[in-house]
This record gives C-alpha cells, structure tokens and sequence, in this order.
C-alpha cells in the first residue's frame, strides 16, 4: 500500500479508523452502508484484498455483526461499523458476543437520532453505548476520539483491548469527525496477525486438543450467574486499567467543562477564548466512556467551583458526570440535539453565566 | 473404520465418532435424533470432526454443541448462516457446517439464508423442517402447512389471514449460488439412506469448494403435532411430503462427476 509513514498526511477520519483496523491486524470486515460512515467499508473494499482479509458487504447490520461473530469465533480479529439506526440493530449481536466473551471492535459514526433522524453530527447514542445497548447484564467498553489521529489510536489500541478482556469494544465518532480530513501521523509498525498471541479458546478446528465451545447459553441460572460475574470481574479490571482521558487548562479552573469528542472539540475553543478574557475555566475530556474517568471526576469536582457538561444530546453524559460528582459541585448541562452543533461563541456564552456565579 | 479385515469380531453398529456419548434432550419419536446422527456418519466418514465448526442456531436443536463432538458455536436466532459465513471466510481450510430449524432458518433467518446462497458462500446448511415451532410451544411456523392446527392458529392455518407455507428448497432454487440443494425426509429405512446420501453430497460440495449446500430434512415433531411418533412418521409421508416434495433440486456439475 502506497500510504506514507511516519510523516504528516492527510486524511479523513472515516479512512483513518480503516487504516487503523488494518494496522492492527484486523483481517475480516463486514458492514452495511450507511451515511456518514461509507468512507469506512469503502476503504476496506479497496484495501482489504492487499493484506488478504475478508471484506464483505452484508446483506443487513444483523448480519455484519454475526459474520464479525463467526470471525471472531473462528479467532481472526474482526471489526463493524455503522452509523447510529445500523449500531441499534447490532445491539443483538453485541449482546450474544459479549455474553460469548468474543473479542471485536465497532465503531460507531454517530447521527442525528432518534429514529431515521439525520446525517447530521449528534452524540445521542451515548446511553446505548456505555450503558449495555443490547439485552442482558454487560457492557462494552467505550471509547471517544475528538481528532483525527486520536481516532486512528483508539481504533488500533481497541484490538488489542478487545483480545485482552474478551469483550467488544466501541469507539464512538461523528458525522464531523467522520467526514472531516486533518494532518495524522501513522506509525511506522504495524501489527502482523500471524505475530499476535494465540487464542485456545476459538473454534478453528479441534486438532490435538479438547474441542471448543462458543456459547452464550446457560440455562441453570447457577451457571449463568458465574458467566455473569466473570464479565463483570473484567469489567472492574477494566476501570482500573483502561481509564483515560485529558485535561485542558484545568490548573487554577473555577469552572470546568466536561465534553468528548465534537462536543470537547468546540468546548477547546470556548474555554481558549474564555481564558485570554481572563475567565478561570478549562476543560475535562472524557476518551474513555465505559470505563467512565468517574474518581477523577470526583476529584476534579472538589477543586472547582461547578462544572458545564457540554454535549450533543439532551443529558445522557451528564448523569454519568453527576454520579461521579455525588453533589460535590453543581454540575450544568449544555445539551443540544438533532445534529446541531454549537459554535465556540454559544459555548462561551453558557460560560460566562455560570462564571458570574462562581465569583459571587 | 472399526471393521478390520483379518480380526475375529468386528464391530457392525457403533456411535459415530462425531457424535458426543450424551444423552440428548429430544423428545421420544423426535427425528432430530436420527438427523444428527447422519450428520455424525458423514463427518466419520469424510473424516472431518477435527477440522469442523458446527453452528448451532436457536430452536429445539440449541443444544447441538452438546452432541457433535467438534468445535461449535451457538449462534442467536436466526444468525447462524451468516456466523457460518464469518467462519467459513476467515479460515476457508476448516469445514462449517450449521444445523437449524425452520423457525430459525425460514422466518428470522429468511435473509441470511438468501443472501448466504446467493453469495455461493462454501458453507453446508442442514435444515431440519417440522413445520412447527417445536421448543416454544408448537406455535405456527413458516413452513406449518394450510390447515395445520398450531398453538397460533388454534383454527387451522388459514392462508389469507396467515400468509402461505414457504418452499425454501424451491425458493433457493432461484438463485444462482446453491451448488447443491436437496430435500430429503427420514420416514423409513429408504428414505434415512437416501437422506445420509444427500448430506454427504452436500458436504462434498463444501469440500470441493462449489459453494452453498442445503439439505432440508423433513422432521416429526409428534409432541407439538399431539401424535404418537408412528402416525407422526405417516402423517410427515401424507401430507408434508405432498406439499414438500423429496427431491434434489441443485446439483452443481462437480457433483455429478461422483460415480
């Protein structure tokens, strides 16, 4: 592949979630158009065959996810996107994969819901994302980019996530982070299947050892309890590990806002423009959503006066913020719906209010 | 084979290796038994236990990862062509079979089963049809004939108001990806050698890469069809059979080379 290392290129965000998979060693992808996400199973169409992987343009969302489960079953790191009316109908899939304890990753270019809603850059798949989204007692494990490149690293290091907890992993995007082409810098190293840790648990043919079973079937509620608890020992694993997040201009903050993704993206610029005007305001930024960064939240909300959570949706990341702040600080939401995005100016204007209020 | 020439006693019957030594949950005159033993000799015979992946579907039969002694995967309802699909891509050197209802197969999992033929995906669908939803209660299925009493249609299907039975051998014969497509039921002596014949031939095609095999198998379900299992067995030649013609409807040319 004919793609530059190592230097600034430029590139679009849908294309760089690809390469990353590609990177990663991900050999099998199967997806169902939908906008704004097409630039993805494009750029595998055309890649895929390159490395020798598996591209397959799906017959539904249904399907795409239960080939992913197939492929993973069989242990090849395998991988789906959508936009967000295709993730619902892969929530099945997810449930059956994460109950299966079956690695994957979907990415997830979010739209203007609810319903068929729009193209449209939105974040109102958040409860669906790091709440369970499927039926039964799991979760994924979420994370956020709000750059190109930093989309690019979570859908690479999401592989290898996914194999270490057995587990599905989203990464969460926009329509604008989707669509929009910014400078990246891909490494140089890329993974080789081939050089990845074997998996004994996968169903790839039982020569010279016991046969292997992929199920998500216990009908002895005994034994689903234990399938059950192990998942949720993973996720504690999880939160003590996989945490992340970023923090901008928070030293000396009376006011912090809390946003991932396009939502930070234009929350950078308000709390930029806020501090050359003096205002004591930064930014928290949540990259991973399940696990939720809730202690340090917790912390940050004994140092500062309140905090704004700005999002594009109308209050789901704020009731993770307030369980993190347990009443610590007030917490306000700045919430928008429907595919609109507020510009820098917007966002400042919430601030100033509140920053009133904290001098008072 | 356990038949060895030169030895004194030689073992005439025996469970095929392919078939776990558990006891299974059917129901007594239930023809799941019978299938998934067919299903066991071919794979003894093909020698394909040890790089098989079974895909079990959901239906009376989701507990077949308990019975054939290869890997499986249990697949959500409906899904299995499409996870047999998954497999089957990723690693085209191991044999993948599924093993579904006509709940799972012909209502839910309609489009996966399409789309997976027309794809001529190298997978081997056994498709086990008793025109009932035997595990949730002996509701209607796609396949319940015109009339047939069901627990949805305490009255009789009536197909105006119920919609009509689906052929899928026919249906698939439409397409142009199926290398091998058969309907087969296991009524008699006759009919379970022709039915192992055409699994076997089914599984060949997989193995000589002609693409998507289905055997759709004629099943009894004498406890939704409230019948003792040898009128089950008469009733499935009576009527089922009429509607659901034995026959092979595909065979791909590789195929017929066969002597």
């Amino acid at each position: 592949m004919a793609i530059r290392r190592g230097e600034r290129i430029l590139m679009r965000g849908n294309e760089a979630i690809a390469q990353a998979a590609l990177d990663a060693g991900c050999r099998a992808y199967f997806g169902y158009p939908i906008t704004p996400q097409n630039q993805i199973p494009e750029y595998f169409a055309a890649h895929m065959p390159e490395v020798g992987g598996v591209f397959i343009q799906a017959e539904s969302e249904v399907a795409a996810i239960n080939m992913v489960y197939g492929a993973a079953a069989a242990g090849v790191r395998a991988m789906t996107t959508s936009s967000s009316p295709g993730i619902s109908l892969k929530q099945e899939g997810l449930s059956y994969m994460a109950e299966s304890e079956l690695p994957c990753v979907v990415v997830n270019i979010m739209r203007g819901g609810s319903g068929l809603g729009n193209i449209a850059p939105a974040q109102a798949d958040y409860f669906q994302a790091v709440k369970g989204g499927g039926h039964g007692d799991y979760r994924t494990l979420v994370f956020a980019g709000w750059s190109v490149q930093e989309l690019y690293d979570l859908t690479r290091d999401s592989f290898d996530i996914a194999d270490r907890y057995r587990n599905p992993v989203m990464v969460l995007g926009d329509a604008l982070l989707g669509q929009m082409m910014e400078p990246i810098i891909l490494p140089q190293d890329v993974i080789d299947p081939d050089d990845l840790p074997p998996k004994p648990w996968a169903t790839n043919g039982a020569k010279g050892r016991p046969r292997n079973i992929i199920n998500s079937l216990y009908i002895d509620p005994a034994d689903l309890e234990q399938v059950n608890l192990r998942l949720q020992a993973r996720y504690d694993e999880a939160a003590r590990r996989e945490v992340r997040y970023a923090g901008e201009h928070l030293e000396g903050a009376r006011l912090a806002l809390i946003a991932y993704g396009t939502a930070a993206r234009v929350s950078i610029s308000a709390v930029e423009e806020g501090r050359a005007a003096g205002l004591p305001v930064g930014l928290f930024r949540p990259i991973s959503l399940y696990p939720f960064p809730s202690r340090e939240i917790a912390a940050l909300a004994e140092q500062v006066e309140a905090i704004l959570v700005v999002e594009l949706s109308l209050g789901q990341l704020v009731e993770d913020v307030r369980l993190a702040v347990e009443g610590r600080c007030p917490v306000h939401l700045y919430g928008l719906s429907g595919g609109i995005v507020p510009t820098p100016a917007e966002v400042l204007q919430k601030i100033e209010p509140l920053m009133a209020e904290t001098r008072a | 084979m356990s038949m060895e020439e030169g030895t004194r006693t030689s073992v005439l019957f025996e469970r095929p290796r392919a078939l776990e030594p558990v006891r299974m949950h059917y129901c007594p005159g239930c023809t799941h038994g019978i299938v998934h033993r067919l299903v066991a000799e071919v794979m003894d015979e093909l020698d394909l236990a040890e790089r098989a992946v079974g895909i079990a579907s959901v239906g009376c039969a989701v507990f077949a990862y308990n019975y054939f002694a290869c890997d499986m995967v249990e697949a959500a309802h409906g899904r299995a062509p499409a996870v047999a699909v998954g497999v089957k891509r990723v690693r085209p050197d191991l044999f993948v079979f599924t093993y579904q209802g006509d709940g799972d197969l012909a209502a839910i999992g309609i489009a996966e089963t399409i789309h997976a033929a027309a794809r001529a995906d190298n997978i081997s669908i056994v498709f086990v049809n008793n025109a009932v939803f035997g595990m949730t209660g002996g509701q209607m299925a796609p396949t319940t004939l015109p009339g047939m009493k069901t627990s949805t249609t305490p009255y009789g299907r009536d197909p105006k108001a119920a919609g009509n039975p689906i052929r899928v051998c026919e249906l698939l014969s439409a397409l142009d990806g199926p290398a091998y497509l058969a309907r087969v039921s296991v009524t008699n002596p006759q009919r379970v050698r022709e039915a192992k014949r055409a699994i076997r031939k089914a599984f060949e095609a997989q193995l000589k890469g002609l693409g998507f095999s289905l055997v759709e198998v004629l099943s009894t379900c004498p406890t939704r069809w409230a019948m003792p299992p040898q009128k089950a067995l008469k009733w499935l030649d009576d009527n089922m059979a009429a509607y659901y013609p034995i026959k092979e409807f595909v065979v791909a040319e590789g195929l017929l080379e066969e002597k």
